[in-house]
């Protein structure tokens, strides 16, 4: 039994009265690679943080090596030897790769003033050799920007391990990799394991878990469900794991609304392509086709990467005039070209990230709301402050917004009802198509029921709805039909009576379909070969 | 106890506090009495007035947040421009005062075109501006000061009249109560404000500084709002470089270097702040008539130069880490 490098006990943490990890158990053995599965927010990056050191504030225990430690910082953590490396690159772009491997602890001559530039170009090669890194000397003079994105993920595996680190961490490695690449991280951390370290992996894709896996500890809602070997949890033991909960209850069944066959879709797309912020990588959302009704409610589903995000902002006209494919609203072409247009053609966009994108947190709750539709308060451009305060009103009280006061600061409400406050600035625009992202991401569960009520309201009135949600649950009980995206692929439709939480996740695991390299699935295909052919027809 | 601590962490009440802070050294400092003279404060408020119309532009840059570095420059530049049209070319008031209106603002054009549409940062593209803006004063001027005094072809000096509307901007009103320039001053905070609070585009311009994103996938126009902002702080600097020509009887191509830091310490001793997406003229107008006494009570105790500036600088800091303590 090789020496057990890291084990956590009882680790539980919160934020305010949110407790999103209680008692979580987990350990680590040098030369494996334990993978750390669940949905999103089943508390994964939450535990990782509390590890690195990025969260001070937990209850439990760390043990390293079998000596008990608490670490304050991220610096201290990696001192000790637990470095984390993370979607996001930690790599100085304009310094050179030896510089970077070095960043923060320099070979140093003559008492520690002087740089030794070519100890540490020396060092750094006898290092990637060690890692069958194809990198010669002048390529370490160069600087970090250079290498593509993989190359760049391989030189952070390649700092961590000078820094001596036992326990490494990574989190979605791949996500930006293509195959080949990947089977070169692969590699690399085989050649890992052997200086007899630890990994924690953490991925969304089913074949990579049971590529590099020796160990699988599965999180849900911020608990511990259990531990295997990887020999013995199949595929479907691990997705009863990570879904594993009753479905009943937790959101009333909607009224059945029959889909009317044969009318006009409020919002028609038709293979949508939206292409990557990174121009050198494929695109980000591939051949996308929906209809979606008026009263209809389409959910979409996929884990992170699946492109879903993507889709919405392509839609919603964030990223320009980029997006390639048809588009029509009640019959009339649509091209998106800017938030401000879709505005006017009656979408609504609600984001996820509500205090990034969705408020402006030192504005008044009134100003908020009437953001999105402002010329309809300001005739002639002239603020009519009553006007505002009426209409705010009214939505306060038809969504049930708890405030002191419509001129207090949006900043200081909770989190439903700040959600609340974008859902009311968004339906002031009066909008033909809702593209709902984690309408309730960090909202309590009686704000939650009232936004689904809610949603059923707007659907009633003839809106149509697209909704993104990474609560299953959420997904399963709201939406009429479900697409689940993988890699910006569509990789399965399923209408009400099919969807299941095993089929929707395994789909949006790539589980069904092979890698992005290959041809599409062949359910999509078919969907858009039918779709084509309907059109075709006079 | 609530509601006063509440009270206290208003932002217009720490600008209030700062005032009377500066309003009681004057009281104590009265040199022999010269504080309470009804003149003391009217010269005050004539000689902040074009430091305040600067700030009232900045206001706005900074609302969207932003920072105009270009306003000093581009108050010599149409200063000068103010003196050639006016007091060499001869032409009319009407003339001359609209056609320096018109450069300024396409100067801060220009500098909003480089922030909104080539999205530079604001302060690299005012910093640009400014000195090309001074640069080309000193062009224009051919690096003389454009006075009454021209040189004839002989070498000797004649004199040319100073136009009426010099005068009239250099001019008291209502018993001599009233500089000119105060008036425009207080014209220019009328306008921000009705830009700022009531005016759509006031709101635009909020949001932008507030959460451009957010802003910008709820319709704002954020490229449009930014243009607007440094447009009028181009024009009100426009403003401030005719009265600046006026009060000095000449067009300097000199005048205004360093005023744009004046009219951002106005801004944010009053507590804008510089982040953006919030603050309003109430602040800054409160900022410009603390600086103000603070100028006007160190000359009247004649503290020298070089102690006034560091005076000044010091209050700066002071202000603004007053305004970190509340974020905090």
């Amino acid at each position: 039994m090789p020496p057990r490098l890291l084990q956590l006990s009882g680790i539980g943490k919160s934020f305010g009265a949110n407790r999103v990890l209680e008692g979580v158990c987990f350990d680590l053995h040098a030369g494996e690679v334990h993978v750390l599965a669940g949905e999103n927010g089943a508390g994964k990056s939450t535990l990782i943080k509390v590890l690195a050191g990025i969260h001070g504030e937990y209850d439990g225990s760390i043990e390293l090596a079998g000596r008990p430690v608490r670490f304050a910082s991220p610096q201290e953590a990696g001192r000790q030897g637990i470095s984390v490396i993370h979607q996001e690159m930690s790599l100085v772009d304009a310094m050179s790769v030896a510089d970077n491997i070095f960043l923060g602890r320099e070979l140093a001559r003559r008492g520690g003033w002087w740089l030794d530039r070519g100890a540490q170009l020396r060092r750094a090669h006898e290092l990637c050799r060690q890692l069958d890194l194809e990198l010669e000397e002048e390529d370490l003079a160069r600087p970090v920007g250079q290498f593509p994105l993989s190359v760049k993920n391989r030189i952070e595996i390649a700092k961590a391990l000078c820094f001596e680190a036992r326990i490494l961490v990574m989190d979605e490695p791949t996500s930006a990799l293509n195959r080949l690449e990947v089977e070169k991280l692969f590699v690399l951390m085989d050649a890992v394991k052997r200086r007899s370290c630890g990994i924690i992996y953490i991925t969304h894709k089913m074949e990579e878990i049971y590529r590099v896996a020796d160990r699988i500890t599965v999180l849900r809602d911020g608990k511990w469900v259990g531990t295997a070997p990887v020999a013995d949890c199949p595929e479907s033991q691990l997705i009863r794991w990570m879904i594993g909960r009753e479905l009943s209850g937790y959101i009333a069944p909607r009224a059945g609304l029959p889909r009317s066959e044969g009318m006009q879709p409020r919002l028609e797309v038709r293979n949508f392509h939206v292409p990557n912020l990174d121009p050198s990588r494929s695109d980000a959302v591939r051949d996308f086709s929906v209809d979606v009704g008026s009263g209809e409610i389409v959910g979409i589903a996929g884990l992170q990467g699946s492109g879903s995000t993507e889709l919405f902002q392509g839609l919603f006209g964030a990223y320009g005039k980029v997006c390639r494919g048809k588009v029509r609203i009640d019959g009339e072409p649509f091209r998106p070209s800017s938030p401000r247009d879709s505005i006017r053609r009656g979408l609504a966009y609600l984001t996820a990230d509500r205090k990034g994108s969705g408020l402006i947190p030192a504005m008044s709750v009134a100003s908020n709301m009437s953001l999105a539709a402002l010329p309809r308060v300001s005739p002639g451009g002239m603020l009519r402050r009553g006007t505002e305060l009426a209409h705010a009103g009214r939505q306060a009280e038809a969504l049930h917004i708890r405030l002191a006061s419509l001129d207090q600061a949006v900043g200081t409400l909770s989190g439903g009802n700040q959600q609340k406050v974008v859902l009311a600035k968004w339906l002031e625009t009066e909008p033909r198509v809702l593209l709902l992202e984690e309408p309730t991401r960090g909202v309590d569960v009686g704000a939650k029921q009232e936004i689904y009520a809610l949603m059923r309201q707007w659907t009633a009135a003839g809106m149509a709805l697209l909704l993104i949600s990474t609560e299953l649950p959420e997904l399963l009980g709201l939406s009429d039909r479900i697409v689940v995206m993988h890699r910006g692929e569509v990789t399965g439709t399923f209408g009400r009576g099919e969807a299941t939480p095993e089929r929707i996740l395994a789909a949006a695991m790539g589980a069904a379909t092979p890698r992005d390299e290959d041809p599409p699935s062949s359910r999509a295909e078919m969907t858009g070969r039918a779709l084509r052919w309907r059109e075709s027809l006079p | 106890m609530k509601n006063l601590r509440r009270w206290l962490e208003e932002n217009e009440t720490r600008a209030l506090l700062a005032l009377l802070f500066v309003l009681a050294i004057g009281c104590l400092c009265n040199a022999d009495g010269a504080f309470f003279h009804w003149s003391t404060h009217r010269d005050m408020l004539r000689q902040v007035s074009v430091d305040g119309i600067l700030a009232c532009g900045m206001t706005l840059v900074i609302v969207t947040g932003g920072i105009d570095l270009a306003v000093g420059s581009n108050l010599g530049l149409c200063a000068v421009l103010f003196a050639l049209v006016s007091l060499r070319g001869g032409h009319g008031a009407v003339a001359a005062i609209g056609a320096v209106l018109l450069a300024g603002t396409g100067a801060g054009l220009l500098s909003g075109t480089l922030v909104a549409r080539f999205r530079i940062q604001p302060f690299i593209a005012t910093l640009a501006m400014m000195v090309f803006a001074r640069g080309m004063a000193k062009w224009i001027s051919g690096g003389e000061k454009i006075s009454q005094a021209v040189q004839a072809p002989d070498g000797n000096f004649v004199y040319v009249k100073l136009p009426a509307v010099f005068h009239a901007i250099d001019a008291r009103v209502w018993g001599g109560n009233f500089a000119v320039v105060t008036l425009i001053f207080l014209g220019c905070v009328a306008v921000s404000w009705l830009v700022l609070a009531q005016l759509r585009y006031g709101r635009y311009l909020y949001a932008t500084g507030g959460n451009e994103e957010a802003a910008r996938l709820s319709g704002v126009p954020v490229a449009r709002a930014k243009l607007l902002a440094y447009a009028l702080s181009g024009c009100f600097s426009a403003v401030a470089g005719i009265c600046q020509a006026a009060q000095e009887q000449q067009g300097d191509p000199e005048a205004g270097a360093g005023y744009e830091l004046t009219a951002i310490a106005i801004v944010v001793i009053g507590g804008n702040s510089l982040m953006g997406g919030r603050g309003g003229m109430g602040l800054t107008l409160l900022g410009a008539m603390t600086i103000g006494y603070l100028e006007k009570i160190l000359s009247i105790n004649a503290v020298g130069e070089s102690s006034r500036l560091m005076l000044t600088g010091l209050i700066v800091v002071a202000a603004v880490l007053l305004q970190r303590r509340k974020a905090g």
